[in-house]
C-alpha cells in the first residue's frame, strides 16, 4: 500500500508521518508537494501537522486553495482514504471535506502533552484494528484545536457513528470532547492528536500504529 | 475605490481571546467594559474601472469564500471612494 504525504510550506510533521508509515508500518511512502496537481499512484493520503502557509488568515485556510487539494478532493470523492492530522484536520474542515471548525483553545494556551483517547467506532478504515472503547494515548501539540460545530451537526455526527475518537480529559474545550471525526462516506478522518508520534517503543509507545495498521488492513481487505 | 471588510465570530461562538482582553481591561480599571469580541479587518484596494455593483459582488464572494469561515464567522463590508 502506497502512502502519499502532502507537504505544504510550513508543514512540520511530514517527515514524522513518512517515517511512521515507511519504517514502522513497513509500507512505502512518498512526499507530494503542495503545487502538484496530481497525487500519482498512491493508495492513501496523509495531510500532516504543522503550520501550512504560516497559519495565515486562519489555520488551513490558504492550503485549501493549493493545487494539490483539488487532487485530494477528487481522490476523496472517489473513495480514497484521507487522514488529516492536526493542521491536516484544520485543512479538511476548511476544505469542507469534514464538517465544523477548529478554533483557539478554550484556555488560550498551546497544549503540548499526551492525552488519552477513547475509540468510539471501529467502523472505519482508520480504527478497524482497534476495539470499541479502547483507550489510546497520543500526544497533542496545538493552539487552535477546539472542535466546534452547530448542535445539529454534532447530533448528526453522533447519530451516524462518525465520532471516531473522544478525549477522556478534554484539553482544549472541544465540543462533546471530540478529538477525531469521519466524513459521511467514512473514508476521510481528521484528528487533532498525533498518532505518527507514537509508532515505536523508542517513542514511548506504539499506540499510534493502530491507526496506520487499520488503514493497511482496510486496503488489503478491499483488494 | 477601496473596500473595508470586517470579520467577526458569530455571537454563538466562544471567543476566549476577547474574554481575555476584557478581563485585562477590567483589571486596568475600565470597569465599564462589559464584553469584548475580537475580529479581523481587511482593507482591499480595488482597481479603477470596477463598477460599484461589480465590486460589491466580488467583495461579497471573496469574503464568503476566503476572508471569513461561514461555519464560525460572519462579515460585513463597505465600499469607500
Amino acid at each position: 500500500m502506497r502512502f502519499g504525504v502532502i507537504v505544504f510550506p510550513g508543514s512540520n510533521c511530514d517527515h514524522d508521518a513518512w517515517y511512521a508509515v515507511q519504517n514502522n508500518l513497513g509500507q512505502p511512502a512518498e512526499f507530494i508537494w503542495h503545487r502538484s496537481p496530481s497525487l500519482g499512484q498512491v493508495d492513501a493520503v496523509i495531510l500532516p501537522g504543522g503550520f501550512s502557509y504560516g497559519d495565515y488568515l486562519r489555520c488551513g485556510a490558504i492550503a485549501k486553495f493549493s493545487p494539490v487539494m483539488e487532487a485530494v478532493r477528487r481522490f476523496a470523492a472517489a473513495g480514497g482514504p484521507v487522514l488529516g492530522i492536526c493542521n491536516g484536520f484544520q485543512i479538511l474542515v476548511e476544505t469542507g471535506l469534514l464538517p465544523g471548525a477548529l478554533m483557539r483553545n478554550a484556555g488560550l494556551r498551546f497544549v503540548c502533552k499526551r492525552v488519552r483517547l477513547r475509540v468510539e467506532t471501529t467502523r472505519s478504515p482508520f480504527t478497524s484494528e482497534a476495539e470499541k472503547g479502547q483507550v489510546l494515548t497520543f500526544p497533542v501539540a496545538h493552539g487552535e484545536c477546539r472542535y466546534v460545530a452547530d448542535e445539529r451537526t454534532l447530533d448528526e455526527l453522533e447519530a451516524e457513528d462518525r465520532v471516531a475518537l473522544r478525549y477522556l480529559d478534554n484539553p482544549n474545550g472541544s465540543l462533546r470532547d471530540i478529538a477525531g471525526i469521519l466524513n459521511r462516506e467514512r473514508n476521510v478522518m481528521g484528528l487533532m492528536p498525533h498518532p505518527e508520534r507514537v509508532t515505536e517503543p523508542l517513542m514511548g509507545s506504539n499506540d499510534g500504529l493502530t491507526i496506520f495498521r487499520s488503514m493497511a488492513a482496510a486496503f488489503a481487505l478491499a483488494r | 475605490m477601496k473596500a473595508r471588510v470586517f470579520v467577526s465570530f458569530k455571537t454563538t461562538v466562544l471567543d476566549p481571546q476577547g474574554q481575555t482582553v476584557q478581563s485585562a481591561l477590567n483589571g486596568l480599571g475600565y470597569h465599564g467594559v462589559a464584553g469584548v469580541r475580537q475580529g479581523k479587518y481587511f482593507e482591499i484596494a480595488l482597481s479603477d474601472g470596477l463598477s460599484p455593483e461589480e465590486a460589491r459582488r466580488q467583495i461579497d464572494a471573496m469574503a464568503r469564500d476566503v476572508l471569513a469561515n461561514p461555519v464560525i464567522e460572519e462579515y460585513r463590508f463597505e465600499l469607500i471612494e
